[in-house]
């Protein structure tokens, strides 16, 4: 089916970092940063048509150095964070910042024509995360609710807190902590659950998954040995508030609950390489999305650890009317978990993968020579879900 | 007479055959018949023959009835001429002749015959008259017999009724005589122990007593007998209760009572206490055997005593039972029935506890023959008592005990296995400590393989003395069917095999986290282990298995070829899992060495890394080791002598070639492009495929799974010039050594090319080291 079909946009440049504009919900809309340490590295506003199937791309400078990782501040749609390396002789320092997007790019201002795109805009600096205390930052995650002026960075070994104020021109230091331990313990990853009020994060370093209260900064629950290898990415169940998923170099992505941390709830183990990402559909969780440096990205339906584990009820009715008498008994049957697709367009590795803000139905991947390739979900499962 | 009835003969004409002595001249005879008929009256023409022709009614006929001489002489004188005339009248005058002297004799013959016969009548009359004579005088005589006999029998009536009446008195007397003296007599039998005398008395005179007891002297007679039956009834009840003397003489007691007319059921019920109380004594004393604190004797010793003591005392009991008690009905059979079935179940529950005690030993043979012997005591009380069920419940208990021995030797094998197992663990551990060299893996292989297979057949031997013919329960259905197929094949041996194959998974699931649990060699083996299961071993012990226990049943047992696959997949996750566990020892010898270094400032690479050396070494090893269990496998044809050349050509020119343009500064598209054409031209790498069972293929896995790693930590550093070169250099030596384990050294120059360019593109001053530079180099390393 034409519409099923993916769609494909090449970067110039090698690229990891990845994002929905998490604050639109109309357009559908990506970030790309791209990694160069030769030239003037980029951030690709990519915005999808979904009734043409086109892409509208335009091009941000970021001349500050290579994006190792980038976020979107869900309250303003101009607002976006990067961590990226500054070139330097000796040393290699990852450094943040917040970012505003020049105005005729928000989304919603349609005023700017297509023909800007060959023109590239500069961003509008807001303010640093100061880590030069702390090391290199790995991310920055944003307070999935609130109003956009909280944010986490995880810096090394530590984790900050940062009050963005004055219309974000300013960060100031909230609350902070850090992991003592033998070696050099380095955050990989960070997520902030949407549930608990914003006051939980996850973290991950090494093979160790921890939950914080962003309250008194202190340790919540301790996943140790969470994978085989080093944990490369979480996520949590947008709809249910205990379940988080991670993935990491064991090839594996785990489901766990946070009240039970001794099993996972459930492995996959369907890629053949490292898993760097793992992201919940933000609407229907039991659409989860991989990314592995096998170059492929597998979306999963999870059912039987989902919100809806039974599926809807009325869906029996609507495809069987001879056997209207029996829907129920057949909603009992265990539902079945399931590899849905096995998107291989990619050729490199796969660094990040992100479902669409706007549209549940539609997620981007991006592989590491720079192609970004739009899938949909398969429309026979949509129509499953939805019905 | 003699006329009339010869007539009839000669009458019946000349072609008749001659009859009597006459017949020398039949025609003259009949001549003389037919006058002697004329004489009497009977007409020639009533006779039947005539010769044929002449008419009767002719007048002319000479010999007719009807003859009239004047037709006839008118006749002969009309037709015939003087001649003719003559010889008529001579022929006539002769034939007158011959007739009456045939007369003459005739008259003389019989004359002779009239007379004497006139004499003898005269005679008989004479004799006649005297025996009437005599016969009178007979009739006489009878008349005074009779009257004489008739008198003395009158006389003699009276005094044969006396004698009768006489011998019946006697008789009458005689009896009396009995009665008067039986109280006597009970009391003397009594007294002497003839219990059995007694009772016969007893039973004579009771009848008799019991009709005239309305005669006061007989009653008292009866009344002295009925104390001393009562006496006798205590004594025989006494001496029944005292019991001790064994069941025959309690059934005599019994019988006797019962000839007593004491009541049955009574009886019944006293004769089944009483040998409870001998049976329970035995149970008791079984018990006792079973008892904790004394040594328990051995089990064949228990199920002798018990099926002497026990089961022979309740075949008595049984028997003497169904004898005496027969007349009770089925209502006394299903006493006897609930008696043995109460008891039965009690020795079975003792039997069981000391089988259970058996439970831990391995000495089958000797167990086999206690279950025969308790099998075959039953066999007997069980025909008698059909109803108790009681072979059914034996039956029943040594096919759990079969059951159970089946469990145990299951839980054997796997201990046995898992004995092996940690013998291989302490084998594996030993050398390193030693620091000599252990026994190799093939030995231990072999060493395992043929314990197991042995414990295998010991298993299988100890479980067939279950169907030995000569046991007494092997032909059950049980033993034939289902002991053979359900239990020994599918639950002994395929038992077994699986749990053999969890047991193997399990090493690739639990500790997977940690990686280190498992000594990876020990994957190996095992992997080894189950492929060997799986070409060989599985059906040579199923087989053998068949062989042994000639399955009839028909149930469905688990194919070989089922079996076979799980070996197969349980050796394929275990090679697999070596893979990984050996490839991520390597991987993280690489992602260590790339992540802590600083590559920005490192110095001008004078060296291989020490590390990379570390890899080759180990990857080495490892070929050794899988060399060990697995066969060589098949490479990608390509001399090995050439290979070397390739690769230096690779390394000067081709790696010049594909690196150079992006190196140098030019349009950032062109990276980009040439890196996506790259990749169009070569496949797509699974890093974590599974692996074949060879060498060869384990050892590609490994080494794609590091240099994967490798590629991957490389592209998230950055490298300064020289951290370039120091990679190039790593490369070009990782390249030189490890060609040689892979299936396809293609891959390996594509994952190592893939890394060298990745470091390129992390590098914002790519100058690549010279070729030469970095053979020499790696060379000198």
């Amino acid at each position: 089916m034409e519409d099923d079909a993916p769609v494909i946009y090449g970067l110039e440049f090698q690229a990891r970092a990845l994002t929905p504009q998490t604050a639109e919900t109309d357009a559908i809309r990506f970030l790309v940063g791209t990694q160069s340490l030769k030239y003037d590295n980029q951030i690709h506003i990519i915005d999808f048509d979904d009734e043409n199937n086109m892409i509208n791309k335009n091009v941000l400078l970021h001349q500050v150095g290579e994006i190792w990782h980038i976020s979107t501040s869900p309250a303003d749609g101009g607002v976006l964070a990067t961590c990226y390396n500054k070139p330097s002789d000796s040393k290699v320092l990852t450094c943040a910042t917040v970012w505003r997007m020049p105005k005729e790019l928000e989304p919603g201002s349609h005023e700017s024509p297509d023909d800007s795109s060959s023109t590239a805009h500069t961003l509008e600096l807001l303010c640093h995360l100061d880590n030069t205390a702390h090391g290199s930052m790995a991310c920055v995650t944003w307070e999935p609710t609130g109003d956009g002026k909280k944010v986490i960075s995880l810096a090394d070994n530590h984790i900050l807190l940062w009050d963005l104020q004055e219309s974000s021109s300013q960060a100031v230091l909230a609350s902070s902590a850090s992991l003592e331990g033998k070696g050099q313990l380095k955050f990989t990853s960070g997520r902030w659950s949407p549930h608990h009020t914003g006051t939980q994060v996850a973290t991950a370093n090494d093979t160790t998954i921890r939950g914080w209260d962003t309250r008194s900064m202190s340790q919540i629950y301790c996943i140790e040995n969470a994978h085989g290898q080093l944990v490369r990415d979480l996520d949590f169940n947008p709809n249910r508030q205990y379940y988080l998923a991670s993935c990491g170099d064991d090839c594996k992505v785990k489901f766990w609950d946070t009240r039970n941390v001794t099993e996972p709830v459930k492995t996959l183990e369907e890629h053949s390489h490292w898993v760097w990402n793992v992201r919940y559909n933000h609407s229907h969780d039991q659409l989860v999305l991989t990314g592995s440096s096998d170059s492929r990205v597998i979306l999963s339906n999870m059912v039987s650890i989902s919100s809806e584990p039974f599926g809807h009820l009325v869906d029996d009715d609507d495809l069987s009317d001879q056997e209207e008498r029996r829907p129920e008994e057949k909603s009992q049957e265990p539902p079945q978990d399931s590899v849905i697709a096995t998107y291989e367009e990619h050729e490199d590795s796969v660094y990040a993968v992100d479902w669409s803000s706007a549209d549940p139905w539609l997620f981007a991947s991006l592989s590491y020579d720079g192609r970004l390739v739009i899938n949909r979900v398969p429309r026979a499962l949509k129509y499953h879900i939805l019905l | 007479m003699a006329a009339a009835a010869a007539g009839p003969g000669p009458g019946s004409g000349p072609g008749d055959s001659p009859e009597g002595p006459e017949a020398e001249a039949p025609e003259r005879r009949r001549k003389a018949h037919g006058m002697l008929k004329l004489y009497y009256g009977l007409s020639e023409g009533e006779t039947a023959g005539r010769p044929p022709g002449s008419d009767p009614l002719d007048p002319t006929d000479l010999n007719g009835a009807h003859f009239d001489p004047e037709v006839y002489l008118d006749k002969l004188r009309r037709e015939c001429p003087l001649a003719q005339l003559m010889d008529s009248e001579t022929d006539m005058v002769r034939q007158i002749r011959a007739l009456d002297s045939d007369m003459q004799t005739l008259v003389y013959e019989n004359y002779n015959k009239f007379i004497s016969a006139t004499d003898t009548i005269r005679k008989m009359k004479n004799d006649f008259r005297k025996m009437e004579d005599e016969m009178d005088r007979l009739a006489t005589n009878m008349a005074v017999i009779t009257d004489f006999s008739a008198r003395i029998s009158a006389t003699l009536q009276d005094r044969h009724e006396r004698i009768t009446k006489l011998a019946g008195v006697h008789a009458l007397l005689r009896k009396l005589q009995f009665l008067f003296e039986l109280p006597s007599r009970l009391t003397k039998c009594v007294e002497l122990g003839a219990y059995g005398q007694a009772v016969r008395y007893q039973g004579r005179a009771r009848a008799v007593l019991q009709q005239y007891q309305h005669l006061p002297s007989f009653r008292a007679i009866q009344d002295d007998c009925q104390v001393i039956t009562a006496r006798l009834a205590q004594q025989l009840r006494q001496r029944f209760r005292e019991g001790g003397s064994g069941a025959p003489e309690q059934a005599e007691c019994v019988e006797l009572l019962l000839a007593l007319g004491e009541p049955a059921e009574e009886l019944c019920d006293e004769f089944l206490a009483h040998a409870r109380g001998r049976l329970e004594a035995e149970l008791r004393s079984l018990e006792a055997e079973l008892g904790p604190s004394p040594p328990a004797p051995d089990v064949l010793e228990f199920t002798d005593h018990g099926g002497s003591g026990f089961v022979g005392g309740l075949c008595q009991v049984a028997s003497a039972y169904q004898e005496l008690f027969a007349a009770q009905g089925p209502a006394g059979a299903e006493k006897l029935a609930a008696f043995a079935r109460e008891l039965g179940g009690r020795y079975f529950a003792l039997v069981e506890r000391r089988l259970a005690q058996e439970q831990g030993s391995g000495d089958n043979s000797l167990l086999v023959r206690a279950l025969d012997r308790f099998h075959r005591r039953l066999r007997a009380p069980g025909a008698l008592l059909a109803a108790a069920g009681l072979a059914e419940a034996a039956t029943e208990i040594v096919e759990r005990v079969a059951r159970e021995r089946l469990g145990h030797h299951l839980q054997g094998l796997r201990a046995a296995f898992l004995g092996c197992l940690t013998d291989v663990r302490q084998a594996l551990a030993a050398p390193r400590l030693a620091g000599k060299e252990g026994p190799g893996l093939a030995e231990l292989l072999a060493n395992v393989a043929s314990s197991i297979l042995s414990h295998i057949k010991a298993s299988l031997a100890a479980v067939h003395l279950f169907t030995a013919k000569e046991v007494s329960f092997s032909n059950k259905p049980y033993f034939r069917g289902e002991f053979c197929s359900q239990g020994v094949r599918e639950g002994l041996i395929v038992g077994f095999i699986r749990s053999m194959c969890q047991t193997a998974q399990s090493f690739c699931d639990s500790p997977g986290e940690k990686g280190g649990a498992t000594p990876p060699a020990l994957l190996l083996l095992l992997s080894r282990l189950c492929l060997d299961y799986e070409t060989a071993t599985v059906s040579y012990v199923l087989t053998l298995t068949d062989e042994q226990f000639l399955v009839q049943d028909q149930s469905p047992v688990t194919p070989v070829s089922t079996l076979c696959a799980e070996a197969r997949e349980t050796a394929r996750r275990l090679l697999t899992h070596y893979v990984k566990v050996q490839g991520l020892v390597i991987s993280q010898m690489l992602r260590k060495s790339v992540e802590t270094r600083d590559w920005l400032s490192t110095l001008e690479p004078r060296n291989v890394r020490a590390v990379m050396k570390r890899v080759v070494e180990d990857t080495t090893a490892i070929d050794v080791q899988v060399g060990l269990l697995y066969e060589e496998g098949v490479r990608k044809a390509q001399s090995s002598d050439s290979s070397k050349r390739t690769f230096s050509v690779y390394s000067s020119s081709r790696q010049q070639g594909r690196y150079a343009p992006s190196y140098t500064p030019s349009a950032p598209m062109d990276t980009n492009l040439l890196s996506n054409i790259q990749k169009l031209f070569s496949e797509r790498i699974d890093v974590f495929s599974p692996v074949e069972f060879n060498k060869v293929s384990v050892l590609t896995g490994i080494i794609k799974i590091s240099l994967k790693t490798l590629l991957e930590c490389v592209r998230l550093r950055t490298f300064g010039r020289f951290g370039l070169q120091q990679v190039q250099v790593d490369c070009h030596f990782l390249q030189l050594y490890l060609w040689r384990f892979v299936a396809d050294e293609e891959l390996v120059h594509l994952l190592l090319d893939e890394v060298v360019a990745s470091a390129a593109l992390r590098c914002p001053d790519p100058v690549p080291m010279e070729p030469s530079v970095v053979e020499v180099i790696c060379e000198r390393g």
